[in-house]
C-alpha cells in the first residue's frame, strides 16, 4: 500500500433500529428479552480502492450509506465486518465540521483538534497563524467556540483540516455551509491539494461539485456500491437512482387529468402524458445531444390552431427558456381524438440538473380552451465536462 | 488490492511521517493494539487533561481553588458531626478524615465524571477518531491533579497543626495511589461505555457511590468500629467483607501513612484507643498488591468491553 491510499475491503455495517425504546435499565427489567429491533444494513460489502493522489466523489441519495462509509473511513465508526485500511495521515470534516469543544476558545480548539489529528505541539505552533488566517477568525480566536456561528465553525474546521498537512482529506458536504467566497476559497484549496498529489475523498449532494473536482466517483445505493469509475457515468447513474427513489422514473408521465384538475378549464381539450428525455431512445436522462418533450393530447372537437408551449425551469427556479409552437412559427391543427405532439430540441446546452418542464395548451384569441400544467415532467441533464455554471457555451481556447 | 509488505517499508517520498503506518478500521481490534494506540496518543492525553481543567473553571472567579472548597466543606461537616456532636474520640480527627476522604473523593468523582465522559463529549467522539478510552483516562488524570493540589493543602495544614505523619510508611502512599488510580481508570472506562447505551448508569452510579462511601472506613475507624466489634464473634466474616471493598485497603494505607498513629488516647474517655490496625507495614503492601492485581484483570476486562461497545458510539450518541 502506498502512502495516501485507502482500501475499503468488503465493508458492511449493520445498524439496529429499535422499535420501542425499552432501553433504560428499568424498562429492560420490566420487559426482559423483548428488545424489539430490526436490522438495517447501512453498508453491505462495499469494496473499492482509492489510489494515492486521486479525488474520489461519493454520491448517493439520502440514506444510501454515504456518511456511514465516510465515518468508517475516518475511523469514527467500526464496520460490522470487513475493514478499511488507511495509509497516511487522514484529516476529516464529518458533517458539520471537526470535533470542537464548545466551552473552549478557538485557539484551544485548534490545539486540541491538531493533537487529535496527530500533531505535536510545536507542529501546531508552526501552522497556527496560517490556520487563523485561513479561517478569517482573527478577532474571535479567543472566543469560546459555542458563540461561533455555523459558518465560523465550519471555517475553523476546514482551516484546521487543510493546514495539518494531511495526506488524505475527507470532506462530507461541508462546502454547503459558509458564504460563497469562502466556498470558493475552500475549492481553491482542494484544487491545490490535488495539484500536490494528495488524496481527497469528497461527499456531496451536488453532482456539479463532484463533477468539477473529482476524477472518480463511487455511487452508493441502499448501502451497496453500484458504480465506481469515471464521473459522468456515475453522475448519470446517481441521477437515475435518485429519481427511482423519488417515486417515478425520469421523464415521469404526469397525467394532467389527475394532477392539476382545476386548471383543466375546458374539458374539450385534455392533456395526457408528458415525457421528457433523450430523443428516440426513451432514455430518462438527456445529454447535450438533444432532448425531446412529448405531449399526449386528446380533443373532442377539431381545433384549427393549437398553441402548445413549454417552459424549462432550472433547479434553482430560473426560467431558462419558454417557447411555443406559435413562437416557432409552426401552427398545429388537431383532429378529434388523440394526438401526440413532439418538441425536438437539437441542443440542450445546460449543465447538470433536474430541469422542470411546464406545459401549456391554448388557442389564439380569448375564451378558447386553455390548459397549463406545472411540473409536467422533469428533464434530467448530465454533462461530462468540467465547466461550472448553468450553460455549456462550447467554448474553446488557444494562443493567438 | 493486496498489500505488499516489503514495498510498504520503503516510502522514499515522505520519510519519517507519523502517518506512514497502515491504520486498520475493523471490528475487534486486539488488546495489545489498543494498548499501543493508547501509548501513541499520550500527547493527546495531556491536551485533554489541560482542556478539561480549562473548561471546568472557565468563567469562574476562584478557578481551580474550587477544588478545595468541596472537600473542605465535607471535612468541616464530618468534623463537627462525628468529632464534636458524636464525640468520636479520635485525636486530630480532621487529619484522620482528610487522609481517607481526599483519596475517596478522588475515586468517587473520577468514577462519576468518567461514567459520563463519552456522552458528555459526544461532539468530539462523533467527529474524530482516536482511542476513546483516553477521554475516561483524561478525566481520572484531571482528578489526580486536583488530588495533588488537595494533598498539598493538607500538608500545609499538618505543618500548622504540628501533626507528624509516619515517614517510614510513606511508600504506602505511592502504592495506594497506584492502586486507586488503576481502579478508578478501569471502572471509568467500563462505565463510560455502558453509559452510552444505558443512560441510567450515570444516575445509578451516584447512588452506588453514596453507599460505597459509608461502607468504607473514612469517617469512622475500621479497627475500632468494625474489626474489634466482630473479632472473636460469629460475625468475624464481616471484617473480611470490609476488606473485600477494594477501596478499604487503599484508605487504610493512606490513614496509616498520613495519620500515622496506630495507638492513641481517646479524647473523650482518655483511655488507650487503637484507631488503625496494628499490622506490620508489609501486610498493607500485601493487601494493596492483591487489590492491584484484581485491578489489572478488571482493566483488561474494561478495555475489552469498551472496544466491543465503541464501534457504535458515533451512532448511539
Amino acid at each position: 500500500m502506498e502512502t495516501g491510499s485507502v482500501v475499503v475491503d468488503q465493508v458492511s455495517k449493520r445498524f439496529r433500529l429499535y422499535r420501542d425504546k425499552h432501553r433504560s435499565v428499568k424498562e429492560r427489567v420490566l420487559h426482559p428479552g423483548r428488545l424489539d429491533f430490526h436490522e438495517l444494513w447501512a453498508l453491505s460489502g462495499v469494496n473499492f480502492v482509492v489510489e494515492p493522489g486521486s479525488t474520489v466523489g461519493i454520491l448517493g441519495h439520502n440514506g444510501s450509506g454515504k456518511s456511514t462509509l465516510l465515518k468508517t473511513i475516518c475511523g469514527v465508526l467500526q464496520p460490522t465486518s470487513g475493514e478499511v485500511r488507511v495509509r497516511g495521515k487522514l484529516a476529516g470534516l464529518l458533517e458539520l465540521g471537526a470535533g470542537f469543544e464548545p466551552e473552549l476558545s478557538g485557539r484551544d480548539n485548534i490545539y486540541l483538534n491538531g493533537t487529535m489529528l496527530g500533531l505535536k505541539r510545536h507542529e501546531i505552533d508552526a501552522v497556527f497563524d496560517e490556520i487563523v488566517a485561513f479561517s478569517e477568525l482573527e478577532q474571535f480566536i479567543d472566543t469560546q467556540v459555542k458563540f461561533y456561528s455555523s459558518g465560523m465553525y465550519i471555517r475553523l474546521g476546514f482551516a484546521v483540516a487543510v493546514n495539518v498537512d494531511p495526506e488524505i482529506l475527507v470532506i462530507d458536504e461541508v462546502l454547503a455551509v459558509g458564504d460563497e467566497r469562502f466556498q470558493r476559497k475552500c475549492m481553491d484549496r482542494i484544487k491545490k491539494f490535488q495539484a500536490d498529489g494528495r488524496t481527497i475523498i469528497f461527499v456531496s449532494q451536488s453532482p456539479e461539485q463532484v463533477r468539477a473536482i473529482c476524477n472518480e466517483v463511487v455511487v452508493l445505493h441502499h448501502g451497496e456500491m453500484i458504480y465506481h469509475g469515471e464521473p459522468s457515468e456515475g453522475i448519470r447513474l446517481f441521477r437515475e437512482r435518485l429519481n427511482e427513489t423519488d417515486g417515478g422514473p425520469v421523464g415521469a408521465a404526469v397525467s394532467g387529468d389527475t394532477k392539476n384538475h382545476d386548471v383543466m378549464a375546458n374539458q374539450s381539450l385534455r392533456l395526457g402524458e408528458v415525457r421528457a428525455g433523450a430523443p428516440g431512445s426513451g432514455s430518462a436522462v438527456a445529454t447535450h445531444g438533444g432532448a425531446e418533450v412529448t405531449l399526449s393530447v386528446e380533443t373532442d372537437i377539431r381545433i384549427e390552431e393549437l398553441i402548445a408551449s413549454i417552459e424549462l425551469v432550472s433547479p434553482m427556479g430560473v426560467t431558462l427558456a419558454r417557447f411555443s409552437s406559435h413562437d416557432l412559427g409552426q401552427p398545429l391543427s388537431l383532429e378529434p381524438g388523440a394526438t401526440t405532439i413532439v418538441f425536438t430540441i437539437d441542443s440542450v446546452p445546460f449543465l447538470d440538473g433536474r430541469h422542470q418542464i411546464n406545459v401549456g395548451l391554448s388557442t389564439p384569441g380569448e375564451g378558447g380552451p386553455f390548459v397549463w400544467l406545472e411540473q409536467a415532467a422533469i428533464l434530467e441533464m448530465t454533462y461530462a465536462g468540467k465547466a461550472e455554471g448553468l450553460v455549456d457555451l462550447a467554448a474553446t481556447v488557444r494562443i493567438a | 488490492m493486496a498489500a505488499n509488505p516489503p514495498a510498504e517499508q520503503v516510502q522514499p517520498e515522505r520519510p519519517g511521517r507519523s502517518g506512514s503506518a497502515v491504520r486498520v478500521v475493523a471490528a475487534g481490534v486486539p488488546l495489545r493494539q489498543r494498548f499501543s494506540d493508547l501509548v501513541a496518543n499520550r500527547e493527546l492525553l495531556g491536551a485533554l487533561i489541560r482542556s478539561e481543567i480549562k473548561v471546568k473553571y472557565k468563567n469562574s472567579a476562584l478557578g481551580v481553588a474550587w477544588t478545595m472548597v468541596a472537600p473542605a466543606i465535607q471535612l468541616a461537616i464530618y468534623g463537627v458531626v462525628f468529632g464534636i456532636v458524636f464525640k468520636n474520640g479520635i485525636p486530630d480527627y480532621l487529619i484522620y478524615i482528610a487522609s481517607g476522604l481526599l483519596v475517596w473523593s478522588f475515586f468517587s468523582t473520577s468514577l462519576l465524571a468518567g461514567t459520563g465522559v463519552i456522552v458528555g463529549r459526544a461532539g468530539i467522539v462523533k467527529k474524530v477518531s482516536f482511542p476513546r478510552e483516553i477521554l475516561a483516562i483524561a478525566t481520572v488524570g484531571s482528578q489526580s491533579i486536583y488530588l495533588f493540589l488537595q494533598w498539598f493543602v493538607l500538608a500545609l495544614f499538618m505543618v500548622v497543626l504540628g501533626h507528624v505523619p509516619d515517614w517510614s510508611a510513606m511508600p504506602l502512599i505511592v502504592a495506594g495511589f497506584a492502586t486507586v488510580l488503576l481502579w478508578a481508570t478501569a471502572l471509568s472506562i467500563l462505565f463510560s461505555a455502558i453509559n452510552v447505551y444505558f443512560r441510567d448508569t450515570q444516575h445509578l452510579m451516584e447512588i452506588f457511590v453514596q453507599i460505597w462511601f459509608w461502607m468504607t472506613p473514612i469517617v469512622y475507624s475500621f479497627q475500632a468500629q468494625v474489626h474489634e466489634r466482630v473479632v472473636g464473634t460469629a460475625n468475624e466474616w464481616l471484617s473480611w467483607i470490609y476488606l473485600c471493598n477494594p477501596i478499604t485497603p487503599v484508605v487504610l494505607a493512606f490513614q496509616r501513612a498520613i495519620y500515622g498513629q496506630v495507638d492513641v488516647t481517646n479524647t473523650t474517655s482518655h483511655l488507650p484507643y487503637q484507631v488503625l490496625p496494628s499490622w506490620p507495614l508489609l501486610s498493607f503492601y500485601e493487601l494493596l498488591g492483591v487489590v492491584f492485581l484484581v485491578g489489572v484483570v478488571l482493566m483488561g476486562f474494561a478495555i475489552r468491553v469498551f472496544s466491543r461497545l465503541e464501534g457504535n458510539f458515533a451512532e448511539e450518541l
